[in-house]
């Protein structure tokens, strides 16, 4: 057994029939850092996909009405592209966006957005409270989310499971 | 109309439904016997579960039993799982690389 160090873990809620889920998760990190994170290219390119796929960013306009238009790497090399769009940003406070799968020219795959992601920022005594919530539109947009976000299908997380094992997010 | 399992449970007189034919199947009638609304508006939101795949209907006889399908409710759990194990690992790696920055 690993020692016991306090550790922080995202907390999720779901309201099904409201179609939304929350996301709160505690960081030491001050405010600024964390914002800093969710805010630019070069930041969130190292953490926003989940290992082990990685992530491609063609560009980042950080900005309402601006595009952060990028693709998830499969191990096998197998891109899925992904289009945020900035709906509203309140600096240092909250991020709202729409997003969806979309092709590599940018197109969203159905022409509409699959989901909206508001996420907040908080400062605590220790650090910041983020709290994302994410609203979806229908059964089929929940499939999209998993599946651009992080798995080509449930069969992906079967192929990838060998790898994920034998890495340390496990 | 696009219906689907979210269209099942936004209303809270189905979600009610959906609660009685967990424990056991039923008739229209004797579902029906458990809200104060017209049978005719329960027969219509029966329809709208049926059509949503989130119960089955059973023929027994001349009557026609509604049981409850748990395996449409169990795929949308497994979505969400991978969904939340999808933020879970995301937010896990800002953490450490804020460590960092």
């Amino acid at each position: 057994m690993k020692q016991a160090v306090l550790k922080h873990e995202a907390r999720i809620t779901q309201d099904l029939p409201g179609k939304t889920v929350i996301v709160t998760r505690d960081f030491d990190a001050p405010l600024e850092k964390v914002w800093r994170a969710f805010s630019q290219r070069d930041i969130l390119d190292k953490w926003w996909a989940p290992k082990p796929f990685g992530i491609e960013t063609r560009s980042l306009d950080f900005k309402p009405g601006g595009i952060w238009h990028f693709c998830m790497l499969t191990t096998k090399g197998e891109r899925f592209w992904w289009r945020v769009d900035y709906i509203a940003i309140d600096p240092q406070r909250s991020i709202t966006t729409t997003s969806g799968p979309s092709d590599e020219n940018g197109s969203l795959n159905d022409g509409i957005p699959t989901m909206q992601r508001v996420t907040e920022f908080k400062s605590t005594p220790t650090g910041t409270l983020v709290t994302i919530t994410i609203k979806f539109e229908d059964e089929a947009h929940l499939q999209k989310m998993v599946e651009g976000g992080m798995l080509a299908g449930t069969t992906a997380v079967f192929n990838n499971l060998d790898e994920l094992l034998g890495s340390d997010i496990i | 109309m696009h219906r689907d399992i979210f269209h099942a449970i936004a209303d809270p007189t189905r979600r009610s439904i959906l609660v009685l034919l967990a424990s056991q199947a039923m008739t229209p009638n004797a579902i029906a016997e458990h809200f104060d609304t017209t049978r005719q508006a329960v027969s219509k939101h029966i329809q709208i579960l049926a059509e949503c795949e989130a119960i089955n209907q059973q023929r027994n006889g001349r009557e026609i039993y509604y049981h409850f399908n748990p395996t449409k409710m169990k795929e949308i759990d497994q979505w969400l799982e991978l969904f939340r194990k999808q933020w879970e690992t995301r937010l896990d790696q800002l953490d450490e690389l804020l460590k960092d920055l």
